[in-house]
């Protein structure tokens, strides 16, 4: 048993064993927990199969973002978690029927690469095996496609700016902490000297 | 990997959009940093951008086929470039004074409208399936955000959420069909798959791909059956983003469709026509009889859309030169009155707010004759009497589709024209020959000198910008075949 298979078989049953936990753990807080340990492990499944550009995103992004995400939504919100979980059982069969049919299709696309791996066609852009693949996308897509690069670059930003229009309110009343402000304020401004009359009082 | 981008100089075909996307950044930038007031001042700024663009595409240093082919400047890019910029700057001139009384006085208004015209001019331009794709979402996408921007009026949210939902499943149409063409040619680039269409014997495959491309931009230029969401946007939206969604992005996407249709698909010509004219006659029949019963205004403006996108697929239908041709005059008058007949909406301010409906219009000509006039007009133009610039424009595409033995779609379109007068003559007869009922507030100068000019050279067609107009539509048609 080489040490390759050995930590392939070790990712794999984790991600499996921590993706069940995911559905089955009880606290959402767990899940999300559980789902990391998913990804991470997915990972580790990607840098063995020499794809470390996917494996370094998937940790940036999904760990990094889209998990702790998560983990704020499912600890902020106040979502009944029970209910959700309700009538687990009887979506099931739909469940196993889905999982079956993405087995057969894996099966397919596996299978007609191996017998003939033409039929997937060329790739536009050559692959040259002599390197790694995060220098080979930095190697494009800074040049044969940075039009496209950008361009995805500004619909991000349109999201960006449409989320902020569409959600930020200004609130008139808040009160909220201004640095300067509070530095440059003065005592003439701050205090103020009032001469009391014995026995009257402000 | 090589690419062809060696020097700042090389760039020199996508210098518009290039200006366009550092200008945006910018204004974005200037309106976080500087808070006071800023809505009015960067909505200025946008229309001086708009205008120093629009200058650099009618006068580009160099034409060709930049970025390994995914981006093409060429004689029709640049035409309706320039129509696209000028639609979204007279969009952006109707909303300065009515901005604040429709909800729309953020300074993120003028940007995601830059945007959008951004994405437009991408779309324009495109020459791979990629690049088109990219620039459709770039501008369906600020398009939503616009639509739904009045968040607290419940019918602009739900017109945004609609337009989103319909937006987002013509976009998987569109992708599925890209996946189907990339998929049995083994290309995404426009003028290379044509090779692959003319070589081999057509396959089914691909001939599908074609159609479900064609029916995701059928959804962005709203022709009939894809028409659904068009009334129901239309009339939810504030009317001066409805005056920018019937001027520039039809106009993109008609670029579009045309670009589509010509260039990769002009050795399958009569597979594509079957289409088109399907589309053409089902957006004008339907336009004409659907927006007899509307009371609301821009609900019957959105159904006049539809109908004119139908005209403008007439002269698309014949896919010929001279039928490309007559779908870009088609389209730089029907943008010339569609903002002529929004400025004339948004000067229109009783103390109920502004006019929606009709009746609203009862009397008119008596109170405010000039804009009375103006609207008279613009609906005289919108039936197509001459000497009008209607008239012109329905003549050019009905030519086209006559000399490509396609009588019976001419006779439809002639027929669907007359019956959409009754409901444009309507509005004619409510303005003059009704009892007025309410006053109607003083027009902002800005949209009186818009319905002035517009109107001017709506009356003057043919003796002032036919000739001019006519040369440049020529020259555009004439770099596609």
């Amino acid at each position: 048993m080489t040490l390759a298979l050995f930590f392939f078989y070790l990712f794999s049953i984790v991600v499996v064993a921590s993706a069940f936990m995911v559905i089955a753990s009880r606290n959402p807080v767990h899940s999300v927990l559980f789902l990391i340990l998913t990804f991470v492990n997915a990972a580790g499944l990607f840098m063995l199969a020499g794809a470390e550009f996917l494996a370094l995103i998937l940790i940036v992004v999904y760990v990094g973002a889209v998990a702790v995400l998560f983990l704020f939504v499912t600890m902020m919100l106040d979502v009944d978690f029970a209910s959700l979980r309700t009538g687990m059982l009887q979506y099931a069969p739909i469940g196993v029927v889905i999982g079956g049919i993405l087995f057969l299709e894996l099966l397919l696309v596996g299978g007609s690469y191996l017998m003939a791996p033409t039929i997937s066609g060329a790739p536009v852009v050559p692959i040259d095996q002599t390197i790694d693949n995060t220098r080979a996308l930095g190697q494009v897509i800074y040049t044969r496609y940075v039009f496209l690069f950008q361009g995805a670059g500004a619909v991000l930003l349109v999201a960006m700016v449409g989320a902020i229009v569409l959600t930020l309110q200004h609130k008139p009343n808040v009160k909220r902490q201004d640095a300067l402000k509070q530095s440059t304020r003065t005592r003439t401004e701050a205090t103020e000297l009032v001469k009391v009359k014995t026995g009257q009082g402000l | 990997m090589n690419s062809d981008l060696s020097s700042f100089a090389s760039l020199a075909p996508a210098y518009p959009e290039l200006l366009l996307a550092v200008g945006v950044v910018v204004l974005l930038l200037g309106g976080v940093i500087f808070s006071k007031d800023r809505s009015t001042g960067i909505a200025f700024l946008a229309i001086l951008l708009l205008i120093a663009v629009a200058g650099v595409a009618i006068w580009p240093p160099a034409e060709g086929i930049l970025f390994n082919g995914g981006f093409i400047v060429d004689g029709f890019a640049r035409y309706m470039k320039f129509l696209v910029l000028g639609g979204s700057a007279f969009a952006l001139v109707l909303s300065t004074s009515t901005a604040k009384p429709m909800g729309l006085d953020k300074f993120e208004y003028s940007i995601l409208v830059l945007l959008a015209t951004l994405g437009m001019m991408v779309m324009v331009s495109a020459n791979d399936l990629m690049s088109l794709y990219v620039g459709l979402e770039l501008q369906s996408l600020a398009l939503y955000v616009v639509a739904a921007m009045k968040r607290e009026d419940s019918k602009a949210t739900e017109a945004g959420l609609k337009y989103f939902v319909l937006g987002a499943l013509s976009s998987g149409m569109l992708l599925y069909g890209a996946s189907l063409i990339y998929g049995f040619t083994g290309m995404t680039q426009l003028d290379q798959i044509v090779t692959a269409v003319a070589g081999a014997q057509r396959s089914i495959g691909l001939i599908f791909g074609m159609v479900f491309l064609i029916a995701g931009i059928a959804f962005k230029i709203s022709a009939v059956p894809f028409h659904m969401w068009t009334p129901d946007v239309y009339e939810g939206a504030p009317t001066p983003v409805t005056a920018f969604f019937a001027a520039a992005p039809k106009v993109a996407a008609m670029a579009l469709i045309i670009r589509v249709v010509t260039v990769p698909f002009g050795g399958v010509t009569h597979d594509w026509q079957q289409i088109v004219i399907f589309l053409s006659i089902a957006s004008m029949v339907l336009a004409a009889f659907a927006a007899i019963g509307q009371n609301n205004l821009k609900r019957l403006l959105a159904y006049s859309s539809i109908g004119h996108v139908g005209f403008a697929l007439v002269g698309l239908s014949a896919g010929t030169s001279v039928g490309v041709e007559g779908v870009a005059v088609y389209m730089a008058i029907y943008v010339a009155m569609t903002i002529c007949m929004f400025a004339a909406l948004l000067s229109l301010r009783t103390s109920n707010g502004y006019v929606e409906t009709i009746p609203q219009l009862a009397g008119l000509a008596q109170k405010r004759p000039f804009i009375a006039a103006i609207i008279a007009i613009v609906m005289f133009s919108f039936i197509g009497l001459p000497p009008l610039a209607g008239f012109f424009a329905k003549w050019q595409v009905f030519l086209a589709a006559i000399d490509a033995h396609l009588f019976a779609l001419a006779i439809i379109g002639v027929l669907a024209s007359a019956v959409s007068a009754f409901y444009y003559l309507r509005i004619v007869k409510v303005m003059y020959f009704d009892e007025p009922q309410s006053e109607f507030a003083a027009a902002p100068a800005e949209l009186t000198a818009v319905m002035a000019v517009a109107g001017f050279l709506i009356v003057t067609y043919f003796v002032t910008v036919a000739s001019p107009l006519y040369n440049a539509a020529h020259a555009a048609a004439g770099s596609l075949f």
